[in-house]
């Protein structure tokens, strides 16, 4: 028995030694979401069999609680080695300790900034990268061409300003005494980021400094927007907020229940819309004001290396090793395929067959002139804008009064964030 | 040595009677359960009172102590301010109701006999249903374009106007989107919820009252209110306590619902909705602002203990049989 158990013991020792000496194991991080898991899991089989020094390890976690696993991970010394943050988080995960700047001794400075689209920039935070992008997203609009057909619009004419939009959206609508029964447009999760960054920008003023020290919309350009956003539902009827209930409502709503006849979303809902919708949909280009500037909102998840990484100089050329194979072409193509998500790469996002395609197109177009604006504490200053079109909505406050307020809060946190 | 040792442990252990030794095994027991609340619990606890000194980084090294400052920002705060009103709020309209409510439906489950345990696995089954299916039905029910009580709205209003009285109509309400009706309107989906528990409770509360003070009282001539005064109240009085404490922690506590219920924008509209659970959730985990919001875990736990001390001084009276 004794003699047994001995022999076990150095097996199992002998085994751990062997394979510590010759394999780096290290953990990468992510949220359940089932494309993106199964397309990591076809990079880590190509990188695994490419690379028999390293072995990489997917562990996924419900969004809600992502953050909550990564804060109680990292500070316990465990959690991933390289993990996945939307870009917006990043100003808060570097002040937590969550991530590290990428190495500069793997990963060169003038390779991110020739081989990236510019909007990997906004990651940027005194002159450290944190992370990297697989994939970008940019915001269009989609619209179901039965449901334009069947009011009498052209189906391949989407509107192209706002005003044709606000037409669209009234022909589309359909009420039924006091409530409505069809909306022309469904607000919901990327409307925040409508308001911000893209009516701002279209407008005149992007919402914040360059030095992003400065809130830039307390005047008149700021009420402008959210008088624009906020009117689609008060004066002009044809949007609702929370039309459905849920986190993705106004997907669904567009959808499977067909009672929304436009939503503005991300080039994530690609793969949703084109597996479950059972009509003929198009997508097409932001609309813009009558002086015809074009902006849109471009956002990613990156990969960024944390304090775990770090802690040996093996582990460390493993992480930043895989953090540039997922960001590879091949890599980028791939999760195009698998997930829909445009690929960050300048000369992917140039390839005029993607700009041609009829889905993918818009978004491409959209990203040539998108910005990702910087955070600093995005769950705070989302809050800031919700907070700001509700106070309209729903109290009746003037689109003046609210954004000055909202304005002063976002100053609030940006002034925080320096001072600390 | 070990021969002595051995005698001195035999010489103690018949010194000990049985009471005794069944009392060493129990509290050789106890410890495991002991040892896990003072490591999975207390320990934490105090962890909690540490970090909201201290501004948060995953490098202990790199926390910098800033004494009570999280405390002084959250007597200026209005977020938190809202949180803390709504809590109470919540805690102020769920305890009475679900109380009353639970009480009242007990008393009638005691007057039947048949179909009693189907009545009760009813109004039990909220209880046992995830808070996300609840948040999720009743989002639809409260749902302004879609949902059954506009609907219901509806109706009266062709009804009031068909009888020729369309004063008495009421609009359409937009309940979860509603300011002011928010809160009340989450407040109904947790008394819904919680009923369950308090009829199981008060059932087994009232079948435990001997009939006989019942017979004796008929006897003096009292009538059902007297019984329900004097006989029941005062008899049922120790699971009322319980009943009162744990609704109101529960309520001090509520997360699930408020998180389920308004998924774009929770704690919303306007932080109407707003529980001290969620915010200090919110801020830990949206904000990465561990240290804050374990200042505020600090003030919900002295808010909870001196709420329940307070409840437990006023209603735990001695019952006189």
């Amino acid at each position: 028995m004794k003699r047994l158990l001995t022999l076990v013991l150095a097996i199992g020792l002998l085994y751990s030694f062997s394979t510590s000496l010759a394999q780096t194991r290290i953990t990468y991080w992510q949220y359940d979401f089932n494309t993106r898991i199964e397309a990591m899991e076809q990079l880590i089989e190509q990188f695994n069999a490419a690379n028999p020094d390293v072995v990489v390890v997917q562990e996924t976690f419900p969004y809600d609680a992502y953050e909550q696993r990564v804060a109680a991970a990292t500070a316990a010394g465990q959690g991933p080695d390289v993990v996945q943050l939307f870009y917006g988080w990043v100003a808060a995960w570097q002040r937590a300790g969550y991530i590290e700047p990428l190495p500069q001794e793997h990963i060169d400075h003038a390779w991110i900034e020739d081989y990236f689209i510019p909007m990997v920039e906004s990651v940027k935070i005194d002159g450290e990268y944190y992370g990297l992008p697989t994939a970008v997203r940019a915001l269009a609009l989609f619209y179901n061409k039965d449901m334009f057909r069947e009011v009498g619009l052209d189906p391949e004419a989407p509107p192209q300003t706002w005003s044709e939009f606000v037409e669209a959206g009234q022909a589309l609508t359909i009420q039924r005494g006091p409530l409505f029964q069809r909306i022309g447009y469904g607000p919901g999760g990327q409307d925040h980021h409508l308001i911000r960054t893209v009516l701002m920008n279209q407008l005149g003023t992007p919402p914040y400094s360059a030095d992003n020290r400065e809130v830039l919309y307390d005047n008149e350009i700021g009420v402008e927007a959210l008088r624009t956003w906020t009117d689609w539902q008060l004066s002009d009827e044809f949007a609702v907020f929370e039309f459905i209930p849920g986190a993705g409502g106004y997907r669904d709503g567009f959808i499977n229940q067909e009672n929304i006849g436009m939503i503005v979303d991300g080039s994530f809902a690609i793969g949703q819309v084109r597996a479950n919708a059972q009509f003929d949909w198009g997508v097409a280009e932001l609309p813009t004001f009558e002086n015809g500037v074009q902006s849109n909102f471009g956002s990613f998840w990156m990969n960024a290396v944390t304090p775990r990484a770090y802690e040996n100089p093996e582990r460390l050329e493993a992480a930043a090793r895989f953090v540039e194979f997922v960001t590879s072409e091949e890599a980028m193509e791939l999760w195009l395929e698998v997930v829909g998500e445009l690929p960050a790469a300048r000369r992917l996002v140039n390839d005029p067959a993607l700009l041609a395609d009829p889905v993918n197109g818009p978004f491409i177009a959209g990203l040539a002139y998108a910005e990702a604006t910087q955070f600093v504490d995005e769950a705070a200053q989302r809050q800031v804008m919700i907070d700001a079109f509700n106070r309209v909505l729903l109290e009746g406050m003037d689109p003046a009064e609210s954004i000055m307020i909202a304005a002063a809060a976002d100053q609030a946190l940006l002034d925080a964030f320096a001072n600390d | 040595m070990t021969g002595q040792s051995g005698s001195q442990r035999r010489s103690t252990r018949a010194r000990l009677t049985l009471s005794q030794r069944e009392a060493v095994y129990a509290y050789l027991f106890l410890l495991v359960p002991l040892v896990f609340f003072a490591t999975i619990r207390f320990w934490p606890a105090i962890q909690s009172f540490r970090l909201s000194l201290f501004t948060w980084h995953v490098d202990p090294a790199r926390r910098v102590f800033i004494g009570a400052q999280y405390y002084q920002e959250m007597l200026t705060n209005p977020v938190f301010h809202r949180a803390l009103t709504n809590t109470l709020l919540y805690a102020l309209i769920t305890v009475p109701a679900s109380i009353a409510l639970g009480l009242l439906i007990a008393i009638l489950l005691q007057a039947i006999t048949t179909g009693r345990g189907w009545y009760r696995a009813i109004y039990f089954a909220p209880y046992i249903t995830p808070a996300v299916a609840i948040a999720w039905v009743w989002g639809w029910m409260y749902n302004v374009n879609f949902g059954i009580f506009n609907r219901l709205i509806l109706s009266w209003w062709d009804f009031v106007e068909g009888i020729g009285a369309p004063w008495l109509a009421i609009d359409p309400q937009r309940f979860l989107r509603d300011p002011e009706l928010a809160l009340p309107a989450v407040a109904v989906v947790i008394i819904w919820q919680q009923l369950g528990f308090q009829v199981v409770i008060f059932l087994a509360g009232l079948q435990g009252i001997p009939r006989v003070y019942y017979e004796a009282a008929r006897i003096d001539g009292a009538n059902p209110w007297q019984l329900f005064r004097h006989v029941t109240i005062p008899l049922l009085n120790p699971v009322l306590v319980f009943a009162v404490v744990i609704t109101t922690i529960n309520a001090l506590q509520l997360f699930d619902q408020i998180v389920n219920i308004n998924f774009t924008d929770q704690g919303g509209p306007l932080n109407r909705t707003l529980s001290i659970a969620l915010y200090m959730y919110q801020e830990a985990f949206g904000r990465a602002r561990l240290g804050y919001a374990a200042a505020v875990t600090v003030v919900l736990f002295v808010l909870i203990l001196a709420i329940t001390l307070i409840q437990l001084r006023l209603t735990q009276r001695r019952v006189e049989y």
